[in-house]
């Protein structure tokens, strides 16, 4: 029965027992201990990461006014295993779509290739940004179609028609976006015009986060730790404009049926009252699923109602820009408010013809500018071009000349905080050179002196001129947001920058603008309550010319400084002084008088008809 | 009497393995917990142990298993001598019914209904045959060393349930009976019997996992060179083993004469060559099988072995397991704080793939410890066998032992991704009464006769 002699037996099966374990030990070291590999694993596994967006900062004018806020949207979800035995016609037919685009939605949703994050467990995006009209017609359905859910969006909504360019619009990412900045996931939004897009850091605020189970089936169970590790969105700052509304909406009601732009800057601070580009558009029909379409619809409009023409349109400043060549010439010495000139209906010189209108000849300085006389400041540059004592050469006297110019804000982006700011033309000596292949002087390029030729400024920097002016030679940047929640502004729109004229220099250009409304050529932008100083322009152009006025008010101290602008709206004082006049009233008073109101009236009603131009 | 009895009970019984029992039922019901423990449920011991969850049912089955024991702790041990043969041929009816009586299980014909509860009378097989076993090998004048008739009836007894038990299309459980060939080595099987039964094993194993792998121009795949080194060095040990002069001298059947010396080391010479033929050929007529299937079966056989990667079959399940081991760490995630466990990415989880809960939620440490105690269980099963006064006890406590072996190394190993993909419980911690109920059989059976060894003595 015994058999001793194979007891030894129990110490091979025990040593293979302890063999094993050991091995398993050792295993259980390398899987556990060794690296961190199975850990990521297990939580790439398990974690998902959901995304919590902040709201949107709202948007005020400089009165407190709400410009645009966020208003609630809905998408509509679906759960490809859940919706099956849904009736499709009836599904169609509750949301207003049709069977071929439903086709067409599932086909994209389930093709892993252009939605690879689809699986047949999880919510996916079947129609995006329902109104809430919308939504609640299908809230009631809701349970007729098992597999669908509605998910709570925010989108942009404005409070009016107006201020579309400045209030600019919110889409979604493109890659070059998420190239750039990797805050940004695809689907986001996006500013993508004005102040959203210049201001897109403040708006958008900071994304939170909350760290989701999910399940092998790609279910959410729960949230990670109860959320211990979650981190709650940040909402984005609310920014409140410069602009006026009030004043706004005059500006594009007077800009009706036109198109050009009105500018006007509070000259103390540069910030910006109003900003009107005409055509416009109603920036409430750029929301939720229409977006997409009105968009094309305006990009493809001849009058190209996306173009902001206050900072993006380029035209050629005509009279307004004599008022920076008297400043010139008066600081280079060139002349002297007493300097006259002779004009004997234009400037006449070797076999050279500057037109002018009739007045009296020779005129000093600020009679010059009250008529706005075309020779006096031709003259001007031609002495100041051919002044071989002061300047060298002439490529030295025009490199003063565009140095002031520059000083001025003309040439280089004035740097408004608002995308697409031109920087707008000034020739400098090398241009010319380039374009005259070296021989030219003071004759050839003559033009220049009355705001022609090759000189081109956007209407924010003759407002910023006027602003300048009646700074007496400081300005600071033209800026549209007035203040930031909890937030300083950027020290650029804090900041005086000084031009390279005396102030006792513009003290006499300002006395020039003042004749021009008590006895020449602004006449009509008279009013009795302040004194107001002004320079019209008339532009030639191919077409018929462009009405141009600037001004400010009152004299001293002033508020406001305005630029219009009027496409081929004639002569600076048909459209340009009276819109401008009426703009200063209802800033200065608040309002306008009735006979003001009249004008207004009548303004707003008048169109240009542009049908004949190639533009 | 039965005072002096019930003394002698509490002095006798082996408390070392029931501490381990109770130990393994506890650290077996938490991380049942952990597998079963839906996301959002409350955390508190009362909701755990509601009977409505399968935390609950299992704390039932823990109960009931430790009443078991008990009772059969206060049986008369002679009882299971005198009914072994009966208890084997009844349980070899039930096997023999089970297939009709069966409800379709994931394609398992295994489980009988009774009631609400289902049994799997597989497991119950296992105490029996080890019953049988004992009483065949402990008739008087039984000896294995020599027989082969012997030999040829152990293997029939064991036979006959791993027959009925592939019936039942659950060839897993079914494997475990050859784990009784440890019992039989122990017993006086020859080691080279063992010996070749694992190398076959071996080379089956490694020529497939590596047959994919091409050499020397497609003559020969990595597979074939694995093999031929294995046959190598296990015909090197073979000929340390067996024809060492020392070896031979030793051996019972040398006389002392020279011509004895030289006959015995010419006839294991022979043996081992054809030991090495056998080797040889049992490698070509596997892999000349396998060629000859169609390629889609081919890979079946491998991944069924767990020899290749299939992130979404079965090899899902080993990759998965490993993340959750993986992703324990040092000292784990805490009890039911896995992810992988909680949030169901480990398929079979609460069964065979239940050690994937230790491994994420108590970590390497928890870990650790488990295997520790199912080596302590081992090695003290092993020293109770070896003090057992009858042939009886020691044979029934090495089929335990075997049993219990088998177990542990398949399971664990297959959650660590070193064994083939096998489907066994791991015993005290897969899910299910059948098998809880089936193992403390096993174990209490054994206590009970250790228990009595005193008396046996007298």
């Amino acid at each position: 029965m015994e058999n001793p002699h194979l007891s030894y037996r129990s110490y091979v099966l025990g040593a293979a027992v302890v063999l094993i374990i050991v091995i398993y030990v050792l295993r259980l070291f390398s899987l556990q201990l060794s690296s961190d590999d199975y850990k990521l694993r297990a939580d790439s596994n398990a974690f998902m990461r959901r995304i919590q967006f902040p709201a949107r900062g709202a948007i005020t004018d400089r009165n407190g006014k709400l410009l645009v806020y966020n208003q609630p949207a809905y998408d509509i979800m679906v759960v490809m295993k859940e919706q099956v035995g849904v009736d499709t016609m009836d599904l169609c037919n509750s949301l207003g779509i049709t069977r071929d685009w439903y086709d067409r939605r599932m086909a994209e949703i389930k093709d892993k290739y252009r939605n690879p994050g689809y699986s047949p467990n999880t919510p996916q995006l079947f129609m995006s940004q329902l109104s809430v009209k919308e939504f609640s017609q299908f809230q009631e359905k809701l349970f007729r179609f098992p597999g669908f859910y509605t998910q709570k969006r925010s989108i942009r909504q404005y409070t009016g028609p107006y201020a579309a360019h400045i209030l600019g619009d919110v889409g979604e990412v493109n890659p070059a976006d998420i190239e750039a900045d990797d805050y940004y996931r695809s689907g986001d939004y996006i500013g993508t015009q004005g102040i959203e897009r210049s201001y897109e850091r403040q708006l958008r605020g900071v994304k939170g986060s909350e760290i989701l189970l999910r399940d092998v089936q790609g279910r959410i169970k729960g949230r990670y730790q109860d959320g211990r590790f979650d981190q709650q969105p940040i909402p984005g700052k609310n920014l409140t404009l410069s602009i006026d509304l009030d004043l706004q909406k005059l500006g594009e009601r007077l800009m009706q049926g036109k198109l050009g732009s009105i500018v006007a800057i509070e000259p103390s601070t540069g910030e910006i009252l109003c900003m009107v580009s005409s055509p416009s558009f109603d920036p409430r029909q750029m929301v939720g699923r229409q977006r997409g379409k009105k968009h094309q619809e305006l990009s493809r409009d001849p009058m190209k109602p996306l173009l902001n023409r206050a900072i993006m349109g380029l035209f050629p400043p005509g009279s307004t820009f004599k008022t920076s060549q008297a400043l010139t010439f008066l600081q280079e010495g060139i002349i002297t408010p007493q300097t006259a000139y002779p004009c004997s209906h234009g400037f006449h010189f070797k076999g050279l013809t500057v037109g002018c209108h009739g007045h009296g000849s020779p005129l000093p300085l600020i009679p010059a500018i009250g008529t706005s006389c075309n020779g006096y400041f031709c003259w001007g540059l031609y002495h100041m071009l051919g002044n071989r004592t002061k300047y060298p050469t002439v490529q030295d006297a025009m490199t003063c000349w565009k140095n002031h110019m520059v000083a001025m804000g003309f040439g280089y982006q004035l740097g408004v905080d608002l995308p697409g700011e031109k920087r707008g033309l000034i020739p400098n000596a090398a241009y010319y050179d380039k374009a005259y292949k070296g021989s030219w002087n003071g004759l050839t390029v003559i033009s220049i002196s009355i705001g022609q030729g090759e000189v081109l400024l956007t209407p924010l920097q003759i407002a910023n001129l006027c602003a300048t002016i009646a700074n007496r030679g400081w300005f600071i940047t033209p800026h549209v947001v007035k203040a930031i929640q909890d937030e300083e502004i950027d020290s650029l729109y804090t900041t005086r920058r000084h031009t390279l004229v005396s102030p006792v220099h513009y003290q006499t250009v300002v006395e020039g603008m003042q004749r021009a409304v008590e006895g020449g050529t602004c006449h009509s932008a008279r009013v009795p309550w302040y004194i107001t100083c002004g320079k019209t322009g008339t532009a030639q152009n191919r077409g018929h010319d462009h009405s141009a006025f600037m001004g400010f008010a009152p004299k001293d101290n002033p508020k406001i400084a305005v630029a219009v602008y009027v496409e081929n709206g004639g002569w600076g004082a048909t459209y340009g002084v009276p819109l401008g006049a009426l703009i200063m009233e209802q800033y200065i008073n608040g309002h306008l008088s009735p006979e003001s109101e009249k004008k207004a009236e009548i303004f707003a009603n008048k169109t240009i008809n542009y049908g004949g131009y190639e533009r | 009497m039965a005072v002096t009895k019930d003394r002698s009970l509490i002095h006798s019984l082996d408390w070392l393995t029931i501490f381990v029992y109770v130990a393994l039922l506890g650290l077996g019901w938490m991380s049942i917990c952990g597998a079963c423990y839906e996301y959002g449920e409350p955390k508190d011991f009362l909701s755990l142990a509601s009977f409505s969850t399968r935390t609950g049912m299992q704390l039932v089955w823990i109960g009931t298993s430790i009443l078991l024991g008990g009772v059969i702790l206060l049986l008369d041990d002679r009882i299971f001598d005198t009914f072994a043969y009966l208890i084997y041929g009844a349980m070899l009816i039930l096997l023999l019914a089970t297939p009709f009586l069966a409800h379709d299980i994931k394609g398992s014909l295994s489980w009988i209904k009774i009631g609400s509860f289902s049994l799997q009378p597989a497991e119950f097989a296992k105490f029996a045959t080890s019953l049988a076993l004992a009483k065949f090998m402990s008739t008087y004048g039984f000896k294995l060393e020599g027989s082969w008739k012997n030999l040829i009836i152990c293997s029939t007894l064991m036979l006959f349930p791993m027959a009925l038990i592939v019936m039942q299309k659950e060839t897993g459980s079914a494997l475990v009976y050859f784990s009784l060939f440890l019992m039989l080595y122990r017993e006086g099987m020859p080691g080279s019997f063992l010996f070749t039964g694992i190398a076959a094993v071996a080379y089956v194993v490694v020529g497939l996992r590596f047959s994919e792998e091409e050499v020397l121009g497609g003559l020969l795949n990595m597979g074939d060179i694995y093999v031929a080194l294995l046959i190598l060095v296990f015909v090197g040990v073979l000929l340390y083993v067996y024809c060492r002069r020392s070896a031979i001298m030793n051996s019972s059947e040398y006389t002392g004469a020279a011509g004895s010396f030289i006959a015995i080391r010419q006839r294991r010479y022979f043996y081992i060559l054809l030991f090495a033929l056998g080797s040889i050929g049992l490698h070509l007529s596997a892999g000349t099988l396998v060629n000859h299937l169609a390629e889609h079966q081919q890979k079946r056989i491998q991944v069924l072995l767990g020899l290749r990667d299939d992130p979404s079959g079965v090899g899902y399940n080993v990759i998965q397991a490993k993340i959750a081991i993986g992703s324990g760490g040092l000292e784990g995630k805490g009890f039911l704080n896995g992810t992988q466990t909680k949030l169901k990415y480990v398929p079979e989880q609460e069964t065979d793939f239940i050690f994937c809960t230790v491994g994420e939620e108590q970590g390497f440490i928890g870990s650790a410890i488990v295997l520790i105690l199912f080596m302590t269980l081992l090695l003290r099963l092993l020293y109770l066998s070896e003090r057992q006064p009858t042939a009886f006890g020691r044979v029934y406590g090495y089929c335990v032992f075997s049993i219990f072996f088998f177990h542990v190394l398949i399971n664990i190993g297959m959650v660590l991704g070193l064994m083939p993909v096998i489907g066994i419980p791991l015993p005290f911690f897969s899910y299910g009464g059948s098998s809880l109920w089936g193992f403390t059989f096993l174990l209490f059976i054994f206590l009970r006769m250790d228990a009595a060894r005193i008396r046996m003595q007298w």
